[in-house]
């Protein structure tokens, strides 16, 4: 991603962000629209079976009347055989929903010679047939819709059955147990009955329809399945049959909440598709049994579905032509960049030939197109400048190098220079800065009196340099026999302020020995006080003449100081370029760090002091620029041999 | 209720049926020789109890042996002990302790193979009703089937010293279900799968297995009258031993049996569901082949007898023991 171009990044930037929203839209939309939906089936289907289950509980209330009415008669009057047989005749044929009824009474209740007393009327082909029931092969006190309601003394919904004579039809049978009251107790007499077709039930709960094939069914107070769409299912299995074959164990426990009469709305896979959906399933209260309706979780979806599916294929759509326009709009701004960029890799190289494209748009672009063609004209410019500029100073560094040489060529620079001279040693170093400086020494012998001079020129380069040729010039020139170091000041001073309108100075230390004789005359201008280092060891500084510097003022006088120097004793020169020397810290070489050197030394031999100072101040220096020369002389005195 | 009335027509229309399969198969099989026409009654209602006849039935074992079967269907309103003595049916199935009774009340019926080791019967409780053991059993209502039905909780009764109430109860269970009595009688292969199959989780359910108590009874086995023993003894060991291999092969093809006995009940009007018959088929196969036992399959033990034939005695249902020698005849190749 970072090595990408400003398209790619773009691209995938703004396209990544929009599918994330689009996306998270999506998804929000499509939980919500799904739980409302949900929300919508589960009231749906509520209501629906509520009003189902009331319909039943409505039908199966008005035939638990008819039993209590018969047992409400059978308790609280006397009757005969033939108003008995007359009222369960009258109940069967006057309620058309009855497909039969019995009263029928414990061995020996009604009759005291009969174990088996129960007149049966029954509806057989549209019509009203009569029987007798109990016998060896039908002892009726243990079926159980006899037995269950006279055990638990209570009226009994029984379980669906098949009645095979009629044609398949599911029946079931609600008893109601009877009681007559001997010697003020109540004793047990027997049960009466009403049997009814359930198939109006099955009508009722088929009317359940939920989505497309969301249905209703209903089971038993044992699980068995009394109606379902799936006929097979249909009083052969019960709901925790399935489940076992299914082994589905959340159906069973589905079945147990349903069948314990309880309320609920569950997610189950449906028993014959094996599909998610829903279940909700309410109690019959009278029978005990249980209603549920399914639907099919994915065909309540059906319809986000599909609106999920178009949103999806606009969401592509739309994210496609996103992707189109984004690709338009990063390379109408990445390709002039590119080519911008390729054109300042060309300058970056140096061809600043190279031609800038036009880019006719006037965004940041334009602008930045427009800077650039600007940036290469004057980069142009200022190249074609600065190549002249360094030619010229090239010319000008190397005619600056020419003086310099010429400036060091005038100074003596043969050591010893007076071979056969030996009653003193002279030996001199000059250090030059890294610009062409000032300093400058000199000696000459006239007789027997040795002239040496040091000296520094105000300023730097070539004026400097020319001043002090000029100076060194001027002295050797004006320095006659046997003239004392004053009158040469005096005169050189004379001479250099005579048209000196560039306001040059020189400081100037000039001294003259007479070999024969170890006296020195000297005289200062504005120069460092040379040191005196005696043969027995002492250093000190020469007393000071007090002049002031050269060119500076026309008339001024010169003192000569005299000193005799001693066989083996040393004057030591320097310029400023000694004492000032910096180190890295830029702190001073110091006059004091200069006397502390020479005291040191073991040695007055001005060949071997003059290096030993010059590698102590590099060695101070360690490698800094100096600005200034360092320029040594050192004047050993033998006496005259 | 009209169930009852209504099938007495159908009693005839069912004979009508196999009459008419007769006369097919008769014709279909003139040309075969030497297929011993022979009928069998069941002691029950098609159901998978009964697989192995069914099967053997079906897959033409019994045509294998040498055997024209006809299979009477049983019920509780044909009583296949009734059909051997008169004569209607050559083979019936029937209880052990019912065939001692009635061989010591002097049918000459003879055993030809025992198939049933363990007893089915057993007595269930809830747990709720906090009945854990025999004793708990102590004053509460127990429902009762009929006749042979009782024998063994009887038993139970009085070796534990138990005064309970006995209900009669039905061939169903709703009396239990719906706590009309405490503890009820079933059928391990049946009505105590039709118990979990109504909602009730078997760790809700007590189980008194009777020979846990020292009381198994050997239930269904196969008889036969002793004049057609005497007469074609051939032909009762090859029913014998064509009725083994339908078991076996029931055994081995579960699913096919399943089939088989799903069609029969179906056929039969039997509400009934594959689950159910499928878990009678397991438990039929633990009855038959008991998983402790290296018994050959059809074998009646004395000792089973004994016991049996005993408690009977105790009962006062039987005078005397008849000798195990005449009422068992190990047949075939058991």
């Amino acid at each position: 991603m970072k090595n990408r171009g400003i398209a790619f990044k773009l691209i995938v930037l703004i396209l990544s962000c929009t599918v994330f929203i689009f996306a998270g839209i999506f998804g929000y939309n499509y939980q919500y629209s799904r739980r409302m939906i949900e929300r919508n089936a589960e009231e749906n289907a509520r209501s629906l079976t509520t009003t189902t289950v009331n319909r039943i509980e409505t039908i199966l209330k008005s035939i638990e009347k008819i039993p209590e009415n018969m047992t409400y008669f059978l308790e609280n009057t006397s009757y005969n055989k033939r108003e008995l047989i007359n009222l369960i005749h009258s109940v069967v044929k006057n309620n058309q929903e009855i497909y039969g009824s019995t009263v029928s009474f414990e061995p020996y209740t009604f009759d005291k010679k009969s174990l088996y007393f129960a007149p049966y009327f029954y509806k057989s082909q549209g019509k009203v047939k009569f029987a007798y029931l109990g016998g060896e092969m039908y002892r009726y006190f243990y079926m159980d819709w006899y037995q269950i309601p006279k055990e638990l003394n209570s009226p009994v919904w029984s379980e669906p059955y098949y009645d095979v004579g009629g044609g398949n039809i599911i029946m079931c049978t609600y008893s109601m147990p009877f009681c007559k009251t001997v010697s003020g107790k109540r004793e047990f007499t027997g049960i009466a009955t009403a049997d009814i077709s359930l198939e109006w039930l099955r009508e009722i709960v088929a009317s359940i329809k939920i989505a497309r094939t969301g249905y209703g069914f209903l089971i038993s107070k044992n699980g068995m399945i009394v109606t379902h769409p799936e006929k097979n299912l249909i009083m052969n299995e019960t709901l925790f049959s399935i489940a076992e074959a299914r082994n589905d164990i959340h159906l069973r426990e589905t079945g147990r909440e349903m069948i314990r009469g309880k309320s609920g709305f569950v997610l189950i896979s449906d028993f014959v598709s094996g599909k998610k959906c829903w279940l909700l399933y309410a109690p019959l209260p009278s029978s005990g049994w249980s209603l549920g309706v399914v639907f099919p979780r994915d065909e309540l979806m059906a319809d986000v579905i599909s609106l999920n599916r178009t949103v999806s294929c606009l969401g592509i759509a739309g994210i496609a032509a996103l992707f189109g326009v984004i690709v338009v709009i990063a390379h109408s701004i990445a390709r002039p960049v590119r080519v911008l960029a390729k054109a300042t890799q060309d300058i970056a190289k140096g061809n600043l030939d190279v031609e800038i494209p036009v880019i006719k748009s006037r965004d940041e672009v334009g602008y930045l197109a427009d800077s650039f063609i600007s940036m290469k004209s004057a980069l142009k410019q200022y190249i074609k400048d600065l190549t002249d500029t360094t030619a010229a100073k090239e010319r000008i560094e190397s005619e600056l190098k020419i003086a310099h040489d010429i400036q060091m060529s005038i100074l003596p620079k043969i050591f010893p220079p007076f071979p056969n001279r030996t009653e003193f040693d002279i030996y001199a170093v000059i250090e030059p800065a890294k610009e062409v400086g000032g300093d400058f020494y000199d000696f000459f012998l006239i007789e027997d009196n040795l002239y040496f001079v040091i000296g520094d020129v105000s300023g730097k380069g070539v004026p400097a340099s020319l001043f002090m040729a000029v100076t060194k010039t001027l002295i050797k020139a004006k320095t006659t026999k046997g003239m004392l170091p004053d009158e040469i000041l005096r005169r050189v001073n004379k001479d250099l302020c005579d048209g000196n309108e560039a306001s040059m100075f020189v400081t100037i230390f000039c001294g003259l020995l007479n070999t024969q004789t170890g006296e020195v005359y000297y005289s200062n201008g504005g120069h460092n006080i040379p040191y005196l280092l005696h043969s027995h060891g002492a250093v000190e500084l020469l007393p000071n003449t007090g002049g002031m510097a050269l060119g500076v003022m026309e008339d001024v006088a010169y003192q000569s100081n005299k000193i005799i120097l001693k066989t083996n004793d040393c004057l030591f020169l320097y310029t400023d370029g000694v004492t000032e020397a910096i180190d890295v810290h830029e702190e001073q070489f110091t006059d004091l760090r200069l006397k502390e050197m020479l005291q040191k030394s073991q040695t007055f031999s001005p060949a071997e002091i003059i290096p030993e100072i010059v590698n102590d101040v590099k060695r101070f220096s360690s490698g800094v620029p100096q600005a200034d020369d360092i320029t040594v002389l050192a004047l050993q005195y033998f006496g005259s041999a | 209720m009209l169930r009852f009335i209504e099938k007495c027509g159908q009693r005839f229309s069912i004979f009508l049926a196999y009459f008419i399969l007769f006369l097919i198969t008769v014709s279909a099989h003139a040309d075969e020789t030497a297929l011993k026409k022979v009928s069998f009654i069941p002691h029950w209602a098609p159901q998978a109890q009964f697989a192995g006849y069914y099967v053997a039935y079906e897959k033409e074992i019994y045509r294998k042996y040498g055997i024209d079967l006809t299979i009477i269907e049983g019920g509780p309103d044909r009583l296949a002990s009734d059909y051997l003595r008169e004569g209607k049916a050559d083979f019936a199935t029937s209880w052990l302790s019912t065939a001692i009774q009635k061989k010591a009340h002097g049918v000459s019926l003879v055993n030809i193979a025992q198939m049933v080791q363990r007893s089915a019967l057993m007595l269930v409780a809830r747990k709720s009703s906090g009945i854990q053991k025999p004793e708990d059993m102590n004053g509460k209502k127990v429902g009762l089937w009929d006749a042979d039905y009782q024998l063994q909780p009887r038993a139970l009764f009085r070796k534990y010293n138990l005064n309970v109430c006995v209900v009669p109860q039905s061939f169903s269970v709703n009396l239990f279900l719906r706590g009309g009595v405490d503890i009820a009688t079933v059928m391990w292969y049946n009505e105590y799968h039709t118990i979990i199959n109504s909602g009730l989780n078997p760790d809700e359910i007590t189980s008194f297995f009777f020979h846990d108590y020292g009381l198994n009874f050997p239930e269904d086995g196969i008889y036969t009258m002793e004049d057609t023993l005497i007469k074609e003894p051939e032909l009762c060991c090859a029913f014998v031993n064509a009725s083994l291999e339908g078991w076996k092969y029931t055994f081995d093809h579960p699913a096919e049996a399943l089939d088989i006995m799903m069609r029969y009940a179906a056929q039969a009007h039997l509400p009934s569901n594959r689950i159910h018959q499928k878990w009678m088929l397991e438990r039929m196969k633990d009855l038959i082949l008991p998983g402790n036992s290296y018994m050959p399959m059809g074998m009646l033990l004395p000792s089973d007898y004994d016991r049996v034939a005993r408690t009977l005695k105790e009962c006062g249902l039987i005078d005397t023991v008849p000798d195990f020698a005449a009422f068992y005849r190990k047949c075939g190749g058991q």
